[in-house]
C-alpha cells in the first residue's frame, strides 16, 4: 500500500477497502464506515472542488463529515486523495495517530470540521454557508454529511427549518440512510427537508451513477438534500 | 442614561459599517434593535429564529469560513442551553467567537428561573482560554466589546446586565483596577457590584480592586494590591465561589483566606426585583458590609 502515493496511476474505487482494512480497532463502528463508502467516494472522485493542494484555499468547496462515528471510509478517500499518507492509517486509534475513532479538523489536512457527537456538522455547515455568502463567495458549495438516526438530533432541525427558509443554495446535505434510526423516519427522510423549502433526491447509495446524478442535480435558490440508502445496519 | 444592551447594539452596529470581517448572528433576542444594521448588512446581521443550538453551531461556521462572529442572546440560552455547541462547535473546532448575553443572574426577577443564569462564567470555567469581560457600566461595555471585537480570533464572553454602577471606570482589558487603597485586605468587586461594595467598605480600612475582566485572572494585580494580610473577599454577580479558584491559584504560595460572595446556588423561587433579589442573596451594600467586616475583624 506504501506505492499507493508513489505510482503514476490514481487511486480508484477498488482500492479503499485495502486501504480500510488497514484500520482496526473501531470494528463496532464497521457498518457505519462501509455505509458512507460509495457517497463519500463519488463526491471526492467526481463532485467536490478541493484537492490536497487547494485545501486551504478559501474558495475551495467545503465538505463537513458531521456523522464523525466509523471515518475509516473517510480516511481511505481521504488517502487515495493524496490528503493524508496511506502508510498513517495502520496507526488509527493510536495515542499519537492523526487519526481517531471520530476526526479531529486541527490533525489531518483537508478535514473540515472535528466530529464525532452528533447534530453539530450541519450547523456549523449552515454557518459556513452564511460567512462565505457575506464574504462575496457565491461559488464554493458547502456538503455535509450526516446518518440517519444522527438526523434525530434537534439540532438539525433547527438547520434544516432554517436553511430551508432562508434559502441558502449553496448547502448541500447527504443523509446517509441505513435504517439505524430507533424509531425510523415515517415517509422517508427527504420528505421532511422538502416541508422545510429544501431540493430533495433519494437514490440508491451504493449506485454511483445516480449518486452522482442526484450529487450535480440544479436546484436554484434552494438548499439540496441527497438521501443515499443502502442496507439496513443490521441485515 | 442607556443600559449596557443598548450600548451593545449601537456599538456592533456601527463597527459592522467598518469591519467587513464582523457577523452578527442573533436568535429573535434583540433581533428589532439590529433591524437597520440588518439593512445596511442583510449578509452578516442573521437572526435564526428561537434556535439557540443553531445560533452557536452557524457562529462555528462563521468562525470556520474567516469571519468574527458575534452571538447574542439571554445568557440562559446563549451558554448554558447550548453548552455543548460552545464546547465543540467553537472551542474543540479551534475557531473563536464573541458571545454577547443579557440578562445575566438576576435582570428580571419578574421573569423567574428559566430567565436566570447565575452559572454562566462557572460553565465556561470548564473550557479553556476564555476572556470574560464584565463591565458595570455601558462605557465600559463600549470598551470592552471593541477589545473583544478586534481581539484576534479568541473566544470571549461579554457578560451584559441590567445592573450597572452609577459611574464608569478606567479599565485596561485583563487588569483590574485599584479603587480605594487600605491594609487589612482586598475586596475585589466584579462589575454591577462595585456601588455596592464602595459603599459597604466605606470607613474599612480596606483596598477595593474592581474587575471588568475576570478572565484571564489579574493574579499578579491581586497579589500586588495585598499588604501584609493575604485577606481577600471576592464579590461577584454571578454564582458565589465562581472565582475562588483562580484567587487561590494566585495565593498558592502563602497562607490566605477567601471569602466568596455572590448569587447562591439556592433557587430563590420569588419575582420581585433587582434590588430585592440582590437583598435576598446579600448583595445589598448593607448585608454586603456585614459579611465583609465579619471576616476582615
Amino acid at each position: 500500500m506504501t506505492t499507493n502515493t508513489e505510482t503514476a496511476a490514481p487511486a480508484g474505487f477498488a482500492d479503499l477497502q485495502p486501504l480500510m482494512a488497514l484500520m482496526t480497532g473501531d470494528e463496532k463502528h464497521g457498518p457505519a464506515a462501509t455505509s458512507t463508502l460509495d457517497a463519500l467516494w463519488v463526491l471526492y472522485d467526481r463532485v467536490l472542488r478541493v484537492t490536497p493542494a487547494t485545501a486551504d484555499a478559501q474558495d475551495r468547496d467545503r465538505f463537513l463529515l458531521s456523522k464523525g462515528h466509523g471515518p475509516m471510509a473517510y480516511y481511505a478517500v481521504l488517502a487515495a486523495k493524496g490528503f493524508i499518507d496511506p502508510a498513517v492509517l495502520p496507526s488509527f486509534g493510536g495515542y499519537d495517530s492523526p487519526l481517531g475513532h471520530h476526526p479531529d479538523r486541527t490533525l489531518i489536512p483537508g478535514v473540515e470540521i472535528a466530529s464525532g457527537s452528533l447534530g453539530h456538522g450541519l450547523p456549523l455547515a449552515v454557518g459556513t454557508a452564511l460567512g462565505l455568502r457575506a464574504q462575496g463567495l457565491t461559488d464554493p458549495a458547502v456538503w455535509v454529511l450526516l446518518g440517519d438516526a444522527e438526523f434525530d438530533e434537534g439540532s438539525n432541525h433547527e438547520a434544516v427549518a432554517f436553511a430551508g427558509a432562508y434559502g441558502l443554495d449553496r448547502l448541500h446535505a447527504v443523509v446517509i440512510d441505513n435504517s439505524s434510526a430507533t424509531h425510523g423516519w415515517q415517509g422517508g427522510i427527504a420528505q421532511r427537508f422538502a416541508a422545510e423549502g429544501w431540493s430533495t433526491a433519494t437514490v440508491d447509495g451504493r449506485d454511483h451513477e445516480a449518486l452522482h446524478r442526484a450529487f450535480t442535480a440544479e436546484h436554484p435558490g434552494r438548499p439540496h438534500v441527497v438521501v443515499a440508502r443502502v442496507e439496513p445496519k443490521n441485515s | 442614561m442607556d443600559t449596557m444592551r443598548d450600548r451593545f447594539v449601537d456599538v456592533t452596529s456601527r463597527l459592522l459599517d467598518e469591519d467587513p470581517r464582523l457577523a452578527v448572528v442573533l436568535a429573535d433576542i434583540t433581533a428589532a434593535a439590529f433591524e437597520p444594521a440588518q439593512q445596511r448588512h442583510p449578509d452578516r446581521v442573521v437572526n435564526v429564529g428561537i434556535r439557540e443550538q443553531l445560533l452557536i453551531g452557524a457562529a462555528g461556521g462563521l468562525a470556520l469560513s474567516g469571519m468574527r462572529p458575534i452571538a447574542h442572546t439571554f445568557a440562559s440560552f446563549l451558554i448554558e442551553r447550548p453548552f455543548e455547541q460552545v464546547k465543540l462547535d467553537l472551542v474543540h473546532q479551534g475557531v473563536g467567537a464573541v458571545l454577547v448575553s443579557a440578562a445575566g443572574s438576576y435582570d428580571w426577577p419578574a421573569g423567574g428561573r428559566t430567565h436566570m443564569s447565575p452559572g454562566d462564567v462557572a460553565l465556561l470555567d470548564t473550557l479553556p482560554d476564555w476572556t470574560v469581560h464584565v463591565p458595570g457600566h455601558p462605557d465600559e461595555a463600549e470598551q470592552l466589546l471593541r477589545h473583544a471585537y478586534a481581539d484576534g480570533d479568541r473566544n470571549v464572553y461579554v457578560r451584559l446586565s441590567a445592573h450597572q454602577n452609577a459611574a464608569p471606570v478606567a479599565v485596561g482589558p485583563g487588569r483590574f483596577a485599584t479603587v480605594r487603597t487600605g491594609t487589612r485586605g482586598v475586596v475585589l468587586a466584579v462589575g454591577p457590584m462595585l456601588d455596592a461594595v464602595l459603599a459597604a467598605t466605606e470607613g474599612l480600612n480596606v483596598t477595593v480592586l474592581y474587575a471588568a475582566t475576570v478572565r484571564p485572572f489579574d493574579a499578579a494585580g491581586l497579589r500586588t494590591a495585598l499588604g501584609g494580610r493575604a485577606d481577600v473577599v471576592l464579590v461577584e454577580p454571578y454564582l458565589a465561589g465562581t472565582s475562588a479558584n483562580e484567587a487561590h491559584a494566585a495565593l498558592a504560595d502563602r497562607p490566605h483566606r477567601v471569602l466568596a460572595l455572590g448569587v447562591p446556588r439556592e433557587e430563590h423561587r420569588h419575582y420581585g426585583s433587582i434590588a430585592e433579589h440582590l437583598a435576598a442573596y446579600g448583595l445589598d451594600a448593607s448585608s454586603l458590609k456585614e459579611r465583609i467586616a465579619a471576616f476582615l475583624r
